[in-house]
């Protein structure tokens, strides 16, 4: 093991500029998933005919899959039906529509974990569904969503580095161009891309534990 | 409810089933010439290879992607676009070239790809451009000295590459492991994953160059012609390309890149 | 399609076997380690606690890959030579068993404290207690998560495909890159992904109405917000 030749400023300055393209892959996905996603419970909650069906068949399918593979599919498969994305976009797309399923699960569990009576009660007070929907179930569904939602995102964080696949240049595979140069650099470098994941990920999950306390209090 | 929990998962199959059956329906040709549109995006996008020294590699230490099919790209886009800097290197494997090129993510592929009669149903090819021949790298202690050594041995190959098809025809009895690219192959050998790396000699050379305690044996025990990948049907560009490639040969351009690289003459045929 | 599959279905099998037989093999283990790292986090000695809390908050704050690298590549500089697929379950158990732990951790805590205490003035000692009062009721809700990380399992051993660990997604992808035929051969892995991945997560549904007797959308409400 070589740390002094494997952490010099260069490879760092490298890993970095990978860290960047895992950061911005991140938060797009995040977003675009949470937004999706939360589209997707509350239609599935409200059990439309038609539209909750055809929507819990995509769910089902898009969590039961692996998603280096519907990041591979995305990426080599999806072409072949006309629908081209770079490498950039093929990461971000494969990540949002798992995530979005995820996340999907999470609202619609949040919501339906809500006692019924409230809602019942709200209702014969005379407020209308969307109403009820809105001011009684999601605040309180929100609590409960939360800590599943960052550990969601903490793993789509972690997992855009199954875009090594597709040779995506984020931090796992600028790491892994540094380290396979040279045998030695194996060890420290795996241990500065973890320490990078590692921190983000603590901080996130800090954030998210504060934000819980503030919104139960 | 009741009718959700107990179908989804059928409909579910019947979703991918479906979905399946798209599948199968293929895409159609875009009719314009792909020179057409590089003139209209005044750029070149060109894929190579990153992990290949020689040919395609990109310095972890300058971010500079640099190599023969490199300059051949860039010498390419000065003659379409008359700057050679109007160019867009992406990177390719050998198993994400092919789809790539049909799909409209880079114009054309320059990434040691070897003409064979399976790939020109995919795509077309340009003239040859450099001559290659399968080769096997070990280290050079190994008791590993020709392909007839391979039996019960492990062989590590890259996904979709030709080597990794000839291997196991020409060395039934090893156990071929195929890796996603160049660099995690070699990276796999230095780590004893394996007895030897198979691919073409000149990327293997470069192989040698950063480690020198790996070498080539068994001498070469495959033809790899190298072309030019253009999508199929594209006649006009596969004539530019072919008419670029002569006149690079005939300026004396293509020996001087040739020298470049390999420090050596190019071969009297090429 | 079907010409493909009927070409390369020893492939496909091969892959399916082996992805199975990496996804077993580490849910044993993981759930060896977990249980071990879950009493470090229980027991009442400081010292212990803290190792466990850091070896689950590293494990889960990092990717599954580095993981798996560290075995592959990495244990090289320890003196060990792992093959792909012994890299990779190795890389799949120690990372799963972090997430195992804390399922357990959480499992058992969340049986009320009075009852230790109710245990402990009864003459029972810590282990007896343990034993036959607090393990019995955090099993219960300790397994549905497990099944749940035999689910993620299946699904995360397709990392062994990007170090030759021969499982279903590397056949798939030899497949998709030797015929060319990449729609239909990455469609046909997702199906036998789905033929193993669904039945289960209703396998896991279904015990966590058994087990908790929950009616059916209480369990869908805990499954979805399990975390992991």
């Amino acid at each position: 093991m070589n740390f002094q030749g494997a952490w010099t400023l260069g490879h760092i300055r490298f890993m970095l500029e990978g860290f960047a393209v895992t950061l911005q892959v991140a938060v797009i996905a995040i977003i675009l998933s949470f937004i999706l996603g939360t589209l997707i419970g509350v239609l599935r909650y409200t059990r439309l005919p038609i539209v909750s069906p055809i929507l819990a068949v995509i769910v089902e399918t898009l969590r039961n899959l692996p998603l280096l593979l519907i990041i591979m599919f995305v990426y080599l498969a999806l072409p072949e039906l006309g629908i081209r994305l770079g490498v950039f976009y093929s990461a971000v797309v494969g990540l949002t529509v798992f995530e979005m399923a995820m996340i999907s699960e999470i609202v619609r569990g949040g919501l339906m974990s809500v006692d019924k009576g409230q809602t019942e009660a709200a209702r014969a007070s005379g407020m209308t569904y969307t109403q009820t929907l809105w001011h009684i179930v999601l605040p309180q569904a929100l609590v409960k969503m939360i800590p599943p939602t960052v550990s969601q995102f903490i793993s789509l964080l972690k997992d855009t580095s199954l875009a090594v696949a597709i040779a995506l240049p984020e931090l796992m595979h600028n790491s892994q161009i540094i380290y396979n140069g040279n045998p030695s650099y194996i060890n420290p470098i795996l241990l500065l891309a973890a320490l990078f994941y590692f921190v983000t990920n603590f901080l996130l999950s800090q954030v998210a534990l504060l934000l819980e306390r503030r919104l139960r209090y | 409810m009741q009718f959700r929990l107990k179908h989804v998962g059928l409909l579910t199959l019947l979703f991918a089933l479906l979905f399946t059956l798209g599948a199968c329906a293929s895409n159609k040709e875009t009719g314009t010439s792909t020179l057409d549109q590089i003139k209209q995006r005044d750029k070149l996008i060109a894929g190579v290879k990153y992990d290949t020294r020689l040919f395609g590699y990109k310095d972890p230490n300058t971010g500079q992607v640099e190599g023969f099919d490199v300059d051949i790209a860039k010498a390419l886009a000065k003659k379409i676009l008359g700057d050679e800097n109007k160019i867009e290197l992406k990177e390719v494997t050998s198993s994400t070239r092919i789809p790539m090129l049909k799909n409209g993510d880079i114009d054309i592929i320059i990434a040691t790809m070897t003409i064979t009669d399976e790939r020109k149903q995919e795509i077309d090819f340009s003239d040859v451009y450099y001559h290659a021949g399968q080769s096997l790298l070990v280290h050079k202690d190994s008791p590993i000295k020709g392909i007839d050594d391979l039996a019960g041995k492990k062989v590590i190959g890259v996904k979709g590459s030709t080597s990794v098809k000839n291997i196991r025809e020409k060395a039934p009895q090893a156990d071929v492991l195929e890796y996603p690219d160049y660099a995690q192959a070699f990276a796999a050998l230095r780590s004893n994953k394996g007895d030897a790396l198979t691919t073409d000699n000149v990327i293997l050379m470069g192989m040698h160059q950063e480690d020198p305690n790996y070498v080539l044996v068994g001498g070469l025990f495959t033809d790899e012609p190298y072309g030019i990948g253009i999508r199929k049907g594209d006649e006009t560009f596969v004539n530019y390309v072919n008419d670029f490639l002569k006149e690079l040969k005939d300026s004396g351009e293509y020996r001087e890149l040739y020298m470049k690289w390999f420090n050596e003459e190019p071969p009297a045929n090429q | 399609m079907l010409s493909l599959l009927l070409n390369y279905y020893p492939d496909f099998l091969r892959g399916l076997l082996t992805t199975l037989e990496a996804s077993l093999l580490a849910l044993i283990g993981s759930f060896a380690i977990g249980v071990v790292i879950a009493v470090f986090r229980i027991v009442p000695f400081v010292p212990l606690n803290i190792l466990g809390r850091m070896y689950t908050e590293f494990l889960r704050n990092i990717p599954l890959l580095i993981v798996a690298f560290f075995f592959f590549h990495g244990m090289n500089a320890f003196g060990l030579n792992l093959s792909g697929f012994v890299a990779g379950t190795l890389g799949l158990t120690f990372y799963t068993s972090a997430f195992i732990a804390e399922a357990m951790r959480a499992g058992i805590q969340s049986v009320p404290k009075g009852q230790m205490e109710a245990g402990r003035s009864t003459g029972l000692t810590y282990l007896q207690t343990m034993r036959y009062i607090i393990l019995p009721q955090a099993i219960k809700i300790v397994i549905p998560p497990l099944g749940n990380q035999f689910l993620n399992l299946v699904k995360n051993s397709s990392i062994l495909s990007l170090f030759a660990g021969l499982d279903l997604m590397y056949w798939g992808d030899h497949v998709a890159s030797s015929s060319f035929k990449t729609l239909p051969a990455y469609t046909l892995v997702a199906l036998f992904y789905l033929l193993i991945t669904i039945p289960l997560s209703y396998f896991v549904r279904w015990l966590e109405i058994r087990l908790n007797r929950l009616p059916k959308e209480a369990a869908e409400v805990k499954t979805a917000l399990m975390e992991g």
